[in-house]
């Protein structure tokens, strides 16, 4: 429970924002959080909680598995790339072939999850393939 | 005089009885009243009810646990004018354990870490057993980022030896 303590503050902010499917299990010395947030923004502030108790994520002592619930079918994400452009791919992989590309701040429109990592988008130029989902933020 | 002594007599003779019944009577609501304060003051047994009849105080409803059972027992066993207590609380089913985490298996997991470092050219990372350890260094501006990709990917534990540049 010592855990649960430490990061009390997350914990409550997580049933503040109203992260759906919550759930805070400690395991082995590691507090899992997982949940599907309703928003990008309410993801951030767990985020930011969470960087604000442990600076440096260093404890190693939390995994927060956090996903945004309102990315639906046909919702738009913005490319957030570093600065180059995201590769759109033929399957979910960075082992499959590139099909495409989404500039850095594009809006594209997602057309289906293959799973947390991989989604399947559309471009405003049309052009359909897979995308690794770290690089696209939620619009709200 | 022995007219209306003899009036008072019947009606006392009467009026007895009934204030003895009725005194008893009030007697267990207020002991009832007395038992419902003690134990609602405990959180924990505000879902247990009692009722007094004759002195005899029957507990019931769902006790959260056994502690709980003895707690309102006792309780109400000290409650003056209680003479005994019959306790039929029952015990409530304990709560489902939460389903264990699930942890991603090292193929998945290392394709997975891979896709997620392959913008930081500087960051090593190693999967065994669901534990990924980070080495190298990193800007502090792309810290939380990659943690935030890493955390997705269900692993068991992430352990950050990374050089915060």
């Amino acid at each position: 429970m010592a855990l649960q303590d430490k990061y009390k503050e997350l914990l409550d902010t997580a049933k503040t924002v109203g992260l759906s499917n919550f759930q805070a299990r400690e395991q082995d010395n590691v507090l899992y959080i997982d949940g599907d947030a309703p928003t990008g923004a309410a993801k951030d502030q767990l985020w930011n909680v969470y960087e604000k108790i442990d600076p440096d994520f260093r404890s190693g002592d939390v995994v927060m598995n956090v996903n945004v619930s309102s990315m639906v079918p046909g919702s738009k994400a913005t490319v957030t790339t570093q600065q180059s452009n995201l590769n759109i791919r033929k399957g979910p992989g960075t082992d499959q072939p590139i099909i495409g590309k989404a500039a850095h701040n594009e809006t594209v429109t997602l057309v289906s999850k293959m799973n947390d990592q991989w989604w399947l988008i559309r471009t405003a130029g049309g052009a359909e393939g897979y995308a690794s989902a770290q690089y696209l933020s939620p619009q709200n | 005089m022995k007219k209306h002594f003899t009036v008072l007599a019947t009606i006392l003779v009467f009026m007895i009885p009934w204030m003895l019944t009725t005194s008893c009577k009030e007697k267990d609501s207020n002991i009832q009243a007395a038992v419902e304060t003690a134990i609602k003051d405990n959180k924990d047994l505000a879902s247990i009810s009692v009722e007094v009849k004759d002195g005899i105080a029957t507990l019931s409803g769902e006790a959260k646990d056994d502690m709980c059972k003895s707690t309102a027992e006792t309780i109400a066993g000290k409650v003056k004018g209680v003479k005994q207590v019959v306790n039929n609380c029952t015990i409530a089913a304990p709560a489902p354990a939460p389903a264990p985490v699930v942890i991603a298996e090292d193929d998945p997991l290392t394709k997975g870490v891979k896709d997620a470092i392959k913008d930081y050219p500087s960051v090593k990372a190693d999967v065994k057993d669901g534990v990924v350890t980070l080495t190298g260094d990193i800007k502090r501006a792309d810290l939380k980022k990659l943690m935030m990709g890493l955390n997705t990917l269900k692993p068991k534990k992430i352990d950050n030896k990374l050089t915060i540049k």
